[in-house]
């Protein structure tokens, strides 16, 4: 173990493996999280949430609460009605209680809250809220949620009649179906991917302070997008823009559950407003479960047509789409489903169509959260597994049939069939990678060997291809802002240096992967600079870090702020070096003169230079900083080969994943030790969504999941050793080829576990399972009775 | 954060001051031992009691593992750990090691007590399996030191619910040891490590001349309590070991339980799991009682 922690240390001024300089802060407890966050005077505030899916509120008595030992405020939506703040817009262009005024539309809805001295006075003077019910039959079946009796949800929209959100439609259908009427073979299969939960460490939480003199709020907050929120809490609150600061302190983890603006950071800043002191919010366990932003829940009815030869035709999918109570859906506004129209994969098909049907239930409201690009984690899992069934159907190898309908090297960039233009892949190293590291044909081979013996093995492939880096604004924006992001980078007098971000780092360790691009444009050592993000008054406008975006989008913001820095570096440098600039050489780290490497300046000397008193170029400012905002031309396109192992105990029906072989090619690989790092968790996530988690609901709406002894999630005992590896496409439009890589593995996990699950039941016939594969379930499916989980 | 309503608390310095807290104030107080299941319980506000008697003191009393000829002798405060641990309990009881390998994890074995455990009564707790499987008895010490010793079955009244009174306390857990050739085992089915059972069970077997003169099963999860089978320790009796044995003993375990569905299982695939599980311990008890 020493060598390869010695291996990740390699000190390097630029790329290569390098230990995260966030660390030793987070290790000895030295992090500063939201809830750290102590202030004089500060109270406490704690939320009332509803106990049913779907009432009416007759009445609220909030007297005996107030007369609770230490509380300071109680309020209800009533209250918030009278400021105008019962409803705030979502991330896409709907509306969302803050406090429930009318009725309740999901249990865990916010419906008042208390504000006390300390949290366990809040909490316990929430007890004596006495809240009147009239409890509705609630929308829970999402089949159900169309049909002519179904209760109507959202009666607080003009002219709402129905439980319909939206249709959606990508692909040229009569296309489509003229080639799937052509063809040799047609698969379908009805595929549900369940609705999970991020379920991150640190839950969610805000410390508001608002100066009643100043006009001025300042609010400490759980969230992937600082300047996002504070811009949104602008329009929500009337708050002047420039006279509100979010700061995103240290994060425990995100998974874009904390991509939306909850009514908890709403009612914080309330509260504060209120009392006139400062206010923290921090939700528990069970209520960042049961009701912030959920991911998933689409019902997929898939088809894949094909010769029988194995050439893949065309794809076809239908989707029902569960949105919960209110469409709080976090993706570029003109993406109502996300990414998913990347669902033809990485193969090279004739046409593809989609069409898909959102619906209101009466569940929590959220989605796209939890790693996945946008819904392009429901993309690959809904290609991967039919891919699969047609393997199964032409009793072809799964390797050979994806092989054999890769998107070639010479047709990239390649537009899908979908309008998707793939910047750059090379798809067929990665996959024989992969196959030369799993050993895949002795695999087979073992496996048909234990077949014989009884044995349940199975081995699973998934290729996926993602596309991350939102931009460009044009196209995309959340509720008109454009997805672009600022950089701004100043070198000090000592050649030390500071660079300013708009994404925010939740584990992904920016301070380092963003030092590393800086040091290896300028040869600063990465330890000479620091890296500052998630405070508005600090940084430039941007984003926020989901979807992948960071190195794709802030990456080359920062690589291109350093550049210009550079560029500037070299005309103080032919003025130092008395030669035309045409006569530098850039050598890491410094200029030198062409032809004499014994004249040359250090970018050390540069930075004294531009900030002293000798003499710049004419016309020339002092200092040496720039500042830049970034708008992508295109997404960037990672794409990677996964296999996996499993064994399942013929008795028991226990699942147990072996081994797990995950090939990735982001581009260009910055720091190799974040990105294992980054896939290693990925995969952690897809073994806990393949097999075990699920949030459920009973018929009347109640939350099944609301702790982590009823949502699993997985340890490291039910994890492999991860085998990983890499190829490098690197992008062609991104100025150091990079492409995200955050979310690849948890994209690209699930189905291959599923794929090795099913592939393991074949003695049974089984050629399709939903997740979670769970020991019953699994049971199920051998006794050829699979059920969907929902 | 999960927060508790208000409680007063207390340390009890010997088991009769407990007991005598416990006298004093009734059902509205609560003894806490390793806490692992009451303090999750009170933070969600399931389970409101006005005193916790802190009994963590008592280890010094009531923490031991006492291997006698015919008998072993196990504290109600000896913790998760000491019993994983105990090289002298896995040579004569197997089955407790294999049961604490799968119990939770590290941190909770820390702290988690074999009363506390048999205490809370846990329909899918895995040593009231394990006590029902070892046919163990259970010593209740009530006011001015008066003791009682029940049967699992008669301590255990239903879920959640034992025959320790309101001012007794659970102190010790008996369990016999047999002569002859003794086996046991232990087989958990867990949707993760550290989750409760899907379904468990126990097996312990006595072998005299290659036949069994005594055969025991306990399973856990299957109903409403934790439950030994009689009939199975009836069919076998004086039979040889074997696959036949066992299959009958799995019939016998299937259609014995009463298990329900939930997100664990269904029920069908829990009965199965009564009949898999079965086997595969007396299986396991077996060969070790032949080694």
């Amino acid at each position: 173990m020493t060598a390869v922690f010695e291996n990740n240390d390699l000190k390097p001024i630029g790329y290569g493996r390098m230990l995260r300089k966030e660390d030793p802060r987070l290790l000895r407890g030295r992090g500063k999280f939201t809830d750290d966050v102590q202030l004089p005077g500060m109270l406490h505030l704690a939320i009332l949430r509803s106990p049913f899916a779907h009432a009416k509120i007759v009445s609220i008595d909030t007297s005996a609460a107030e007369a609770s030992p230490g509380v300071k405020a109680v309020v209800t939506g009533e209250t918030l009605k009278g400021l105008g703040l019962a409803w705030m817009p979502t991330l896409s262009n709907d509306v969302q209680a803050v406090l429930a005024t009318d009725k309740v539309r999901f249990q865990g809805q916010e419906v008042a809250f208390v504000v006390a001295e300390d949290r366990y006075q809040a909490r316990d003077a929430l007890e004596l809220i006495d809240v009147e019910y009239d409890v509705l039959d609630p929308v829970i079946d999402v089949r159900k949620a169309l049909a002519p009796d179904a209760p109507l949800i959202r009666d607080d929209l003009t002219d709402k009649t129905d439980n319909h959100v939206f249709d959606w439609e990508t692909g040229d259908e009569a296309e489509t179906n003229r080639v799937f009427e052509r063809a040799d073979v047609i698969v379908k299969e009805d595929i549900v991917y369940p609705r999970v939960h991020p379920a991150p460490m640190e839950t969610c939480g805000s410390v508001a302070d608002f100066d009643p003199v100043e006009g001025r709020l300042k609010l400490w907050s759980t969230t992937q997008a600082p300047h996002a929120h504070r811009t949104l809490y602008a329009i929500v609150a009337g708050l002047p823009e420039h006279k509100i600061q979010v700061i995103a302190p240290d994060i425990g983890g995100g998974f874009g559950n904390k991509v939306p603006i909850y009514p908890g950071y709403v009612l914080s800043i309330v509260g504060s407003i209120v009392t006139g002191k400062p206010v923290k919010w921090m939700e528990d366990r069970s209520e960042n479960l049961i009701s912030t932003g959920f991911a998933r829940d689409y019902i997929m009815r898939a088809e894949i047509a094909a010769t029988r030869e194995g050439r893949i035709l065309a794809i076809r999918t239908n989707v029902l789409a569960d949105h919960g109570a209110f469409n709080g859906t976090a993706a570029p506004v003109k993406y109502p489903a996300g990414f998913f129209g990347v669902f033809t994969g990485s193969y090279d098909i004739e046409a593809a169509h989609c069409k898909m049907t959102a619906v209101y239930t009466n569940k929590a409201p959220g989605g796209v959260a939890y790693a996945c690009s946008f819904r392009i984690t429901e993309a690959v899992y809904l290609v991967e597994r039919i891919v699969d069934c047609l393997a199964h159907e032409l009793a072809m190898d799964p390797a050979e049939l994806r092989l054999k309908n890769f998107i070639q090297p010479e047709q990239f960039p390649y537009t899908t069939k979908t309008g998707w233009v793939y910047d750059s892949g090379d798809y067929e190293p990665t996959m024989r990678l992969a196959m030369e590291m799993a050993g895949y044909q002795e695999l087979r081979k073992e496996q048909e060997l234990k077949r014989a013996r009884g044995e349940l093995m199975g081995i699973g492939i998934s290729f996926f291809t993602e596309a991350v880096g939102a931009g460009p604004r044009k196209n995309m924006d959340i509720l008109g802002l454009g997805m672009a992001d600022g950089c701004e980078l100043r070198v000090h007098p000592t050649g030390k240096a500071v660079v300013r971000l708009s994404v925010k780092t939740q584990g992904q360790g920016h301070e380092t992967t963003f030092a590393q691009i800086i040091a290896e444009e300028l040869g600063i050592p990465p330890d000479d600079i620091d890296v500052v993000h998630g405070d508005t008054d600090n940084t430039p406008f941007g984003l926020g870090t989901y979807g992948s975006r960071s190195t794709p989008v802030s990456g080359a913001a920062a690589a291109l702020v350093a550049r210009k820095v550079r560029d500037k570096a070299q005309l103080i440098a032919s003025a130092m070096l008395e030669v035309s600039v045409a006569d530098l050489d850039w050598v890491k780290g410094g200029f030198q003169v062409k032809g004499d490497p014994g004249k040359s300046v250090t970018i050390q000397d540069i930075a004294m230079r531009a900030h002293g008193a000798g003499d710049l170029p004419d016309g020339m400012e002092g200092a040496l900083e720039a500042q830049i905002c970034y708008n992508p031309s295109n997404l960037t396109y990672p794409h990677g080969a996964y296999i996996c192992v499993v064994d399942i105990d013929p008795g028991t029906a226990e699942v147990k994943v072996r081994r797990f072989i995950a090939v990735d090619d982001c581009g260009t690989r910055i720091n190799p030790m974040i990105i294992e790092g980054q896939v290693h968790g990925g995969l952690t996530d897809g073994v806990g969504m393949a097999l075990m988690e699920m949030i459920s609901f009973d018929e009347d709406g109640n939350c099944l999941g609301a702790s982590l002894m009823d949502y699993l999630i997985p340890t490291a005992l039910e994890v492999p050793d991860w085998e990983t590896g890499y190829t490098v496409t690197p992008s062609p439009h991104h100025p150091i080829g990079a492409k995200g890589v955050g979310e690849s593995a948890t994209v690209g996990s699930p189905p291959a576990i599923v794929n090795a699950v099913v592939d393991a039941l074949k003695p049974f016939g089984v050629r399709h399972a939903d997740m979670p594969l769970t020991p019953s379930r699994v049971w199920d499916a051998m006794r050829g009775r699979a059920t969907p989980p929902i | 954060m999960q927060v508790p309503a208000p409680f007063e608390y207390e340390r009890a310095t010997s088991v009769d001051h407990a007991i005598g807290l416990l006298e004093r104030l009734g059902g509205t107080a609560r003894l806490v031992a390793g806490g692992h299941s009451l303090l999750p319980m009170m933070k969600l506000r399931l389970a409101n009691f006005e005193y916790l008697i802190d009994i963590n003191d008592l280890h010094g009393e009531l923490g031991y593992i006492r291997l006698g000829a015919g008998e072993v002798r196990i504290g109600a405060m000896t913790r998760h750990r000491e019993l994983l641990e105990s090289d002298g309990l896995a040579t004569v009881l197997p089955i407790f090691r294999d049961a604490e390998r799968v119990i939770a994890d590290p941190i909770v074995r820390n702290r988690g007590t074999l009363g506390g455990s048999l205490c809370q009564a846990d329909p899918s707790e895995d040593l009231s399996a394990v006590c029902t499987t070892l046919d163990a008895s259970c010593v209740i010490r009530g006011p001015g030191g008066a003791e009682r010793v029940v049967s699992m079955e008669e301590f255990h009244v239903g879920p959640y619910e034992t025959a320790v009174a309101e001012n007794e306390m659970l102190t010790e857990v008996r369990i016999p040891l047999k002569a002859g050739r003794t086996g046991s085992a232990y087989a958990k089915v867990e949707r993760r490590a550290g989750d409760w059972a899907v379904v468990s069970a126990g097996s312990a077997v006595v072998l005299e001349d290659g036949r069994i003169v005594d055969a025991r099963v306990g399973l856990a999860a299957v109903g409403p309590n934790t439950t030994g089978i009689p009939e199975i320790s009836a069919a076998l009796r004086g039979h040889e070991p074997g696959e036949d044995m066992y299959e009958l003993a799995g019939a016998i375990a299937a259609r014995s339980c009463d298990p329900s569905t939930d997100s664990r299982g269904s029920a069908d695939y829990k009965r199965h799991l009564a009949d898999e599980l079965t086997r595969r311990t007396l299986r396991t008890a077996v060969e070790r009682a032949r080694s």
